[in-house]
């Protein structure tokens, strides 16, 4: 652990960004973007989930270690879904 | 600024922060095989959608937006209650980590009574995949394989709910009666780690489930 550490403020501070993404995202729901409705709620989706990874998880104040640790959960979870949509996405007789 | 609080440290570690250092790592890859658990299931939602996008969309405006955005927000505010159980904890501030532990386990308690509610809901309208599932749609086969997914996957999800409930009101009871995690707060971090990574596991699911085809 480094000897930077969250504080309170940081933690109400997170937790008003991420009920205020949950009514961005709600609100941008309701209206029509066509494609890129799903593009918006998963930017959103990834935000939130940032903000909790970094500051509730305290990656923001982790080692390289714990970084590449949890990198390589999102690498691995990368491969799985870019090579299979790579080929479910691209298949012309939909 | 809190103390860092000491473990008891094993033969093999150096020090103790090496020793909660490895922890940490060693629960960072049990949440990378449960990503990668939860994105199979996040795979087949999207090949599922990406053929069915109309199936999807109708079936999803029969989900109870309500339920799940007053479901989403109380899990936000239980990691936030979480984040500072484990403050408490390496502070070494015993009541104070057993009370925030029980307020994080009661609201995980409230999530799942609300999903419940929902769940009832959903099978007396006939949602539940089934020789008696029924719906109003346009293409009722598909929506019912979105209906499928979507018990599967808030399903695995409450289950994880369970159990982090289940283990933070043990571990608000062994802070309460034995102070167990004085200097010795690592099982507090990790934890927290897991119950945040199950928040995260939602904060995907929503707008999938919930806010798919809203606007049309």
């Amino acid at each position: 652990m480094n000897e930077m550490h969250p504080t309170p403020r940081t933690y109400i501070i997170n937790c008003v960004a991420l009920l205020a993404l949950l009514g961005l995202t709600i609100a941008a729901a309701y209206l029509n973007l066509g494609p890129f409705n799903t593009v918006v709620a998963m930017l959103i989706s990834l935000a939130k989930g940032g903000l909790i990874a970094l500051f509730f998880m305290h990656l923001r104040y982790s080692k390289p270690l714990i970084w590449i640790f949890a990198g390589a959960g999102v690498f691995w979870l990368g491969i799985m879904l870019v090579l299979a949509l790579g080929d479910y996405l691209t298949r012309g007789w939909r | 600024m809190p103390e860092i609080a000491l473990a008891p440290v094993e033969h093999q570690f150096e020090n103790a922060e090496q020793q909660r250092e490895a922890a940490t790592m060693g629960m960072w890859v049990f949440l990378a095989t449960e990503a990668l658990f939860f994105g199979g299931m996040f795979l087949g939602y999207t090949a599922y959608r990406t053929y069915y996008p109309e199936a999807f969309a109708e079936a999803s405006r029969h989900t109870l937006v309500a339920f799940g955005s007053i479901n989403t927000a109380v899990l936000l505010i239980s990691s936030t209650v979480m984040a500072f159980a484990v403050r408490a904890a390496r502070m070494n501030r015993r009541g104070l980590l057993s009370i925030l532990l029980l307020v994080t386990a009661s609201l995980g308690t409230a999530f799942l009574v609300i999903k419940g509610f929902e769940y009832a809901r959903e099978i007396s309208e006939g949602l539940l995949p089934g020789p008696k599932f029924h719906i109003e749609t346009s293409d009722p086969v598909h929506a019912e394989m979105f209906f499928y997914l979507y018990w599967l996957m808030t399903g695995v999800h409450a289950l994880h709910v369970t159990i982090g409930v289940a283990l933070i009101g043990f571990f608000a009871l062994r802070a309460w009666l034995f102070d167990a995690f004085r200097d010795h707060d690592t099982p507090i971090d990790l934890l927290g780690l897991y119950w945040h990574f199950v928040d995260v596991v939602w904060v995907f699911l929503f707008p999938l489930i919930y806010l798919a085809g809203r606007h049309s």
